[in-house]
Parts: structure tokens; sequence; C-alpha cells
């Protein structure tokens, strides 16, 4: 039973407000976003902080909802995936972490390094690139969820794919909101 | 004309399409799970209004949030509107939020139509 102290111990140190596991629908998506902006409405924090972390979130969620790999494991079948949320005293860190077949690790990295090489404008002339060239995808995103969640943080994605088994990594996401006006 | 009327929920937006009343509006907060089958109802009614458009339309975008599923959809919405006589997009934001100011910003500048930037 000690694990669940530990775990808690690991989420304060962490300063996690809120770890969600397991299966991502569009229900659970309203539930999280629901709830974290609940705490966030009671912690008082500004509007403009509040609309950023929020519009993150969506797009973290509905990337899982929509791009995760389902995990075959033999018989096992799985769609687990995490989502967290941290709150230091100058930034909220939205985390997310889902399996995905290696094979698809290479395009998403490509993608990622090279929104991480723009800058405020270059996001800003590949967000309306994508927008006016692209169609929706058949799984529904217009791959333009990270270079928005980009431009709402400000600060480079950070991401890592450590390996789960031979045909599996596992897409870990972080993207930090400053807090405060700037 | 028929007159389109979705109420908003927690995840999609108040629409109200109508023409007789001269009523065009979307506002609250849009990131349903499926975007393009929920703006298919709203392209098809511009569709059909593009017929029989009044001598001039306001087009009021009121919106809180939404996801970048939608933005792809919004783009839609105008591209349609944008073939439509004496039409006019009133873009609405929050009085502090940037974010949704720069949104109509960017818009305005994919479509030529004409844009008036509003606060609420």
């Amino acid at each position: 039973m000690n694990f669940i102290y530990e775990l808690h111990r690991t989420m304060m140190s962490e300063k996690l407000i809120l770890v969600y596991q397991g299966d991502f629908t569009q229900e659970t998506t309203k539930s999280i976003l629901a709830m974290a902006e609940r705490n966030l409405d009671s912690s008082g924090e500004e509007s403009s902080t509040k609309r950023k972390v929020f519009n993150v979130m969506v797009e973290a969620l509905q990337n899982i909802v929509k791009h995760s790999d389902e995990l075959v494991d033999g018989e096992t079948r799985s769609h687990a995936a995490i989502f967290l949320i941290g709150r230091q005293a100058n930034r909220y860190s939205i985390m997310a972490g889902n399996p995905i077949r290696k094979t698809n690790v290479p395009n998403l990295q490509k993608k990622l390094e090279q929104i991480n090489g723009l800058d405020k404008d270059g996001l800003k002339d590949l967000y309306k690139e994508i927008i006016k060239n692209t169609t929706i995808s058949e799984k529904g995103g217009a791959s333009l969820g990270f270079v928005d969640m980009a431009r709402k943080s400000g600060e480079k994605l950070e991401f890592s794919f450590p390996e789960m088994n031979a045909d599996y990594c596992f897409f870990c996401l972080k993207v930090n909101v400053p807090r405060g006006d700037e | 004309m028929e007159i389109l009327n979705l109420e908003g929920t927690e995840d999609t937006p108040k629409i109200i399409l109508d023409k007789k009343n001269g009523i065009f509006e979307i506002s609250g907060r849009s990131l349903p799970e499926d975007s393009a089958e929920f703006y298919r109802p709203v392209l098809e009614w511009i569709g059909n209004y593009g017929a029989e458009a009044n001598p001039s339309t306001e087009f009021v975008f009121k919106l809180e949030y939404f996801n970048t599923a939608s933005s792809k959809l919004i783009l839609d919405v105008l591209s349609a509107l944008e073939d439509i006589k004496g039409m006019k997009i009133m873009w609405y934001y929050h009085e502090d939020d940037e974010d949704m100011e720069e949104a109509g910003q960017e818009f305005s500048e994919l479509v030529e139509i004409p844009f008036e930037f509003k606060t609420y």
C-alpha cells in the first residue's frame, strides 16, 4: 500500500495539480478540462494565463484522442495514455504521454523539430500556411495542434520517445505556459 | 429560408443563422470532436444563403475559444462567405484576449472580406 504515499509524494514534489491515466475520449477530455478550469479559477489565475493553459490542454488532449496508437502486445490491447498538469511559481506545465508505433516516430520528430526551429513570426507563417493548404485529415486533426501549442507557450516544445518494446515508443510531450503577463 | 439555430454546449458554439431577421452569429466555444461534421450544416446553410442573400450581411463571430481543428473550419466558413456580396465580418474578442484578436487578424489576412474588430 505504500505506493499510494509514494505516488502522493511524487505528485507533491513535482507540483502536479492534475494527473489522469487511462482511455482518452472526447468525454474524458471535457471532464479533465472542467476540472482544470475549476482549479485555475479557484486559484485566482490571470485570465490570459488561464486561456493559454486551456488552449494547450485542449490540443494535447485531442492529440491523444485522435493520434495515440493502440498498444498491441500479444493478446493485450491498450489505449492507455497519461496526462498531467504541473504548477510551479513561474509557469504551468502541460504534459502528455502516449504509445506510438516506432514507424511513426521519425515523422513526428521531424515535425516537432521543425516547429522548435521557428521564432514567433515563423510559427505564425507556418500556421497560416497549414490552415490555408490542408484539409482536415481522416483522423480529424489539422496538424496545427503542435504549432498552436508552441505559439501559446512561447517556449520550445519538450519531447522524448523512450522505448516501450520492439514496436512501440512512448511519446512524451511537455509544454510550458509562463504565468503572469509575459 | 429556414433558420439554423444550434444551442451552444460546453464544446460546441451557439449558432444562429436567420436571414429574415438579419442575424448571423457564431459564439461561445468550439472544440467539437469532429469539427468537419459539426460545421457541415453551417456551410450548407451559407451555400444556400449565397443564392438569395440580403443586400448586406453582418456576420458575427464572438468566440471565447476555438481549437485548431475548428480554426480550419472557420476558415472554410469565411471562404464560403467571401463569395457573397455585401458581406462584412464582425469579429468580437474579450478586451484582454490578445490571442483572439490576433486570430481574427490572421483570418482577415486569409480572405477578401472586410473585418470590423470589436471588444466585449
